[in-house]
């Protein structure tokens, strides 16, 4: 297999993974605006660290403002990371790596982008936001059944899988840190409703607030919301579950290519560190201290992979 | 379809009671299926210059050209014969060059020709095979009147269009094919894998890697190439995969780099090789050419096989075949004059407004001009560029170009289409894929049938005998 043709799948997925992560993004944004109008203004501005484009945004507009936050996010194409940039980004990388997918997963990553490029063709009122990001995550839904229904479990699914998951702990950790505040206990706070909506905000954002009722009961606090969300291996976006995904990807290419690389190392280094915390250890650490560590340490991991399989020359 | 009289012709004749019998409204709603099928599989092409909507569908009409066993037998023995004969040319150019020796070409036509590669002579090829896909593009006049155009000896694109024309009408009209008998077009990809692997060169142990070379995801071919080379079971390289690792051209692969045996180049002579030609090019492969003359890989196509289907070159076709082959050339030339020589360019001048005149070098209908459906300021403009360049054009009578009907919202309606059958050269045979590509003029009237120019594709139906 063709080191580009790796790297192309990697990031076809990791493109695939950020899309869904900035439509979620969105979701709980608008509906705290909906809800909570005097907090809506501090929430766009949290979404907007998220993603990532703070700066970027604040380069072109004032105040994070609903409307304009959403268009940014949405459809921007001058916005790398907004949906539709992603979303077009990923298909161009289906197209480069075409060979390696099978008629399905190709043709469902097509119709993909023709459906949301139509979707986003006029800016999105903010009426018609959920309808539309829920039309998005069932079409990408699409693309990830193709994937899992259709494609061989060789090298290929393995580095799609890769890409998939360095991306989702990063945007896991992200979320993480930008409210990571709002998990410490404050003692003015502590208790009150905003909080609890503040908690709820962060679970919604990765799609996990029945999850962590069924868990956990009612009982939304922020030590349990941490340690869901890092340590709980049952939680498809948490950052244990992530690595161990990613080691056992990684482990089948090192079985399949008969070789060790470095990522190797540094992968199950990685996800034995998690594993030997405890919630309490991380919050001793400071969660703002040990999330930063986490996300260099990720970055880095991604950036071995793409030398030890020669992604480009 | 109806020839002159009033009924379809023999080969139109169950496909005429098909289509007479089906609903109007019912085949337009097909037409569009169809489309929607050509935009979710990503059968697009890229239009250079247009930043908004770069990629593009090549319109499809869903009524398919027809030939019988039997005029297909012809052409294909045409093809054969002409093919045959552009190899031997090739091979005699770049070493002996009996023909110019014998007088039968002009020298200068060779010599002065940017098509052809110095660096090439003397170079064998495996098999001494120089072409091995080409792409002849033929035009009908009248029942058994047919000329070829151009030798596109190069890198002829379109045989996805081919397959994939195919592939949908079977899926439209699955009961049409049953009724009636249509030789295969599918074999091609596994066939043309073969016929690469058998030119592999002499040293190559084992199952020969092959490979197709793509200038990119920008490429106008793109899709082309992604589709060829994933139904061939081929790797899609760019010039930045590969590189020379022990005389050999290798590609990157995720557990370090594997040598090429054939490398299917779908990137032209001038941008293969920056150390060789191009030092701008980065689409190549900076030393492949010293890898290829030391024997390392097999090209195709060769380099330097430009100078075959050179349109100058083109008008000595029926000399060049008959040199090589003994025989008088099955498939007649479309008569051309040659605007270098001054009997020719006053001839052209005279009658610009009857006269197709294209530049040598050119393609994809680009910088042509079409006396007929010129105005005269275009014509005027036109002669001026003539004057100042003779030797960069030749000129063609305007053919009366066979018409297939379209689909149109009137029902049908005859167009006028070409045909591009694609062939195959290994050193153990030609093959000819039966049928090829029909490219059809979507304007009424008009007679350019590039895609780039509006021009459309139809299913080409070999029938079987």
């Amino acid at each position: 297999m063709l080191g580009k043709t790796a790297g192309g799948l990697f990031w076809m997925f990791r493109y695939l993974e950020r899309s869904e992560t900035t439509a979620r993004l969105l979701e709980t944004g608008l509906r705290i605006a909906l809800t909570r109008s005097a907090a809506a203004q501090n929430e766009w501005a949290s979404i907007l660290a998220t993603a990532g484009v703070g700066n970027a945004y604040a380069e072109r507009y004032d105040q994070p403002e609903a409307g304009r936050v959403i268009d940014f996010l949405l459809r921007d194409r001058k916005n790398p990371s907004s949906v539709l940039s992603m979303f077009g980004m990923a298909r161009n990388n289906a197209r480069l790596v075409r060979t390696a997918l099978t008629r399905e997963v190709w043709e469902a990553t097509n119709e993909c982008w023709m459906a949301v490029e139509s979707a986003l063709a006029k800016p999105v009122a903010a009426k018609n936001l959920p309808q539309i990001l829920a039309n998005i995550r069932q079409q990408s839904a699409l693309v990830r059944g193709a994937l899992h229904g259709t494609m061989l479990r060789n090298d290929i699914y393995n580095f799609a899988r890769i890409g998939t998951f360095i991306e989702r702990a990063d945007s896991t950790a992200r979320i993480l840190d930008v409210k990571y505040y709002v998990l410490l206990p404050s003692v003015s706070h502590v208790g009150s409703t905003l909080d609890n909506v503040q908690w709820e905000t962060i679970l919604r954002s990765v799609s996990a607030m029945r999850a962590y009722r069924w868990l956990h009961g009612g009982d939304v606090n922020p030590t349990g919301i941490a340690d869901f969300l890092v340590l709980d291996g049952q939680m498809p976006r948490s950052l244990v579950f992530c690595y161990r995904k990613i080691v056992s990807n990684l482990g089948y290419l090192a079985q399949n290519y008969e070789q060790r690389n470095p990522c190797h190392d540094k992968a199950e280094s990685l996800l034995e560190q998690l594993q030997n915390h405890s919630i309490q250890s991380i919050l001793d650490l400071g969660l703002h201290e040990f999330i930063g560590e986490f996300l260099r340490d990720n970055a880095a991991l991604g950036r071995q992979i793409e030398i030890d399989y020669r992604f480009t020359e | 379809m109806y020839g002159s009289g009033d009924t379809p012709r023999p080969p139109y004749l169950s496909y005429g009671q098909w289509v007479e019998a089906e609903d109007p409204a019912r085949l337009r709603k097909k037409s569009a299926e169809a489309e929607q099928l050509f935009r979710r599989t990503g059968i697009t092409f890229n239009v250079y210059g247009d930043s908004e909507a770069t990629e593009r569908l090549i319109p499809f009409d869903l009524v398919p050209r027809i030939l019988s066993a039997r005029e297909w037998a012809r052409l294909e023995r045409g093809i054969k014969q002409r093919v045959g004969a552009i190899n031997a040319f090739l091979y005699d150019i770049y070493h002996r060059q009996e023909i110019l020796r014998a007088g039968r070409v002009p020298l200068e036509l060779v010599a002065n020709n940017d098509a052809f590669l110095p660096q090439m002579i003397g170079v064998s090829p495996p098999g001494d095979v120089y072409t091995h896909i080409v792409g002849v593009d033929i035009v009908r006049t009248g029942e058994d009147d047919f000329f070829v155009l151009e030798d596109n000896a190069r890198t002829p694109s379109g045989v996805s269009y081919m397959l994939e024309n195919r592939e949908t009408m079977l899926h439209m009209f699955p009961d049409l094919f049953s009724r009636i008998p249509v030789q295969s077009v599918s074999d091609y990809p596994k066939n043309l894998r073969r016929s690469l692997a058998a030119s592999a060169p002499p040293g190559c142990e084992g199952r020969p890697v092959v490979a197709i070379l793509t200038p990119g995801i920008h490429n106008s071919a793109y899709y082309e190439h992604s589709f060829l080379a994933d139904q061939m079971g081929a790797e899609l390289v760019e010039g930045h995969d590969l590189r020379v690792v022990d005389g050999r051209i290798a590609m990157r692969t995720t557990r370090g780099y594997t040598p090429i045996d054939v490398l299917y180049r779908r990137v032209d002579d001038d941008f293969l090789d920056p150390l060789n030609f191009n030092p701008g090019s980065l689409l190549g492969v900076p030393g492949v050419m010293d890898v290829y003359r030391a024997g390392g890989i097999t090209l195709a196509n060769a380099p330097g096989t430009g100078i075959a289907d050179d349109k100058a070159i083109y008008s000595y076709m029926p000399e060049i075949v008959e040199f090589y082959t003994g025989e008088s050339p099955i498939l007649n030339n479309v008569p051309t004059w040659r605007c270098v020589e001054p009997d020719g360019l006053a001839y052209v001048l005279e009658h610009l407004d009857e006269l197709v005149v294209k530049e040598v070098h050119g393609s994809g209908g680009y910088g042509l001009l079409v006396g007929p459906a010129a105005s005269k300021r275009e014509i005027a403009r036109f002669a001026k560029k003539l004057k100042a360049n003779p030797g960069n054009y030749i000129a063609q009578p305007t053919l009366s170009l066979s018409t297939v009907p379209v689909l149109t919202r009137q029902g049908l309606a005859p167009r006028h289409v070409d045909l591009r059958p694609f062939v195959m050269v290994s050193p153990q045979s030609i093959q000819v894929t039966p049928g090829g590509l029909t490219r059809v003029a979507l304007k009424q009237g008009s007679l350019v049938v590039n895609s780039s120019q509006g021009g459309g594709t139809k299913d080409t139906w070999v029938l079987e005998e």
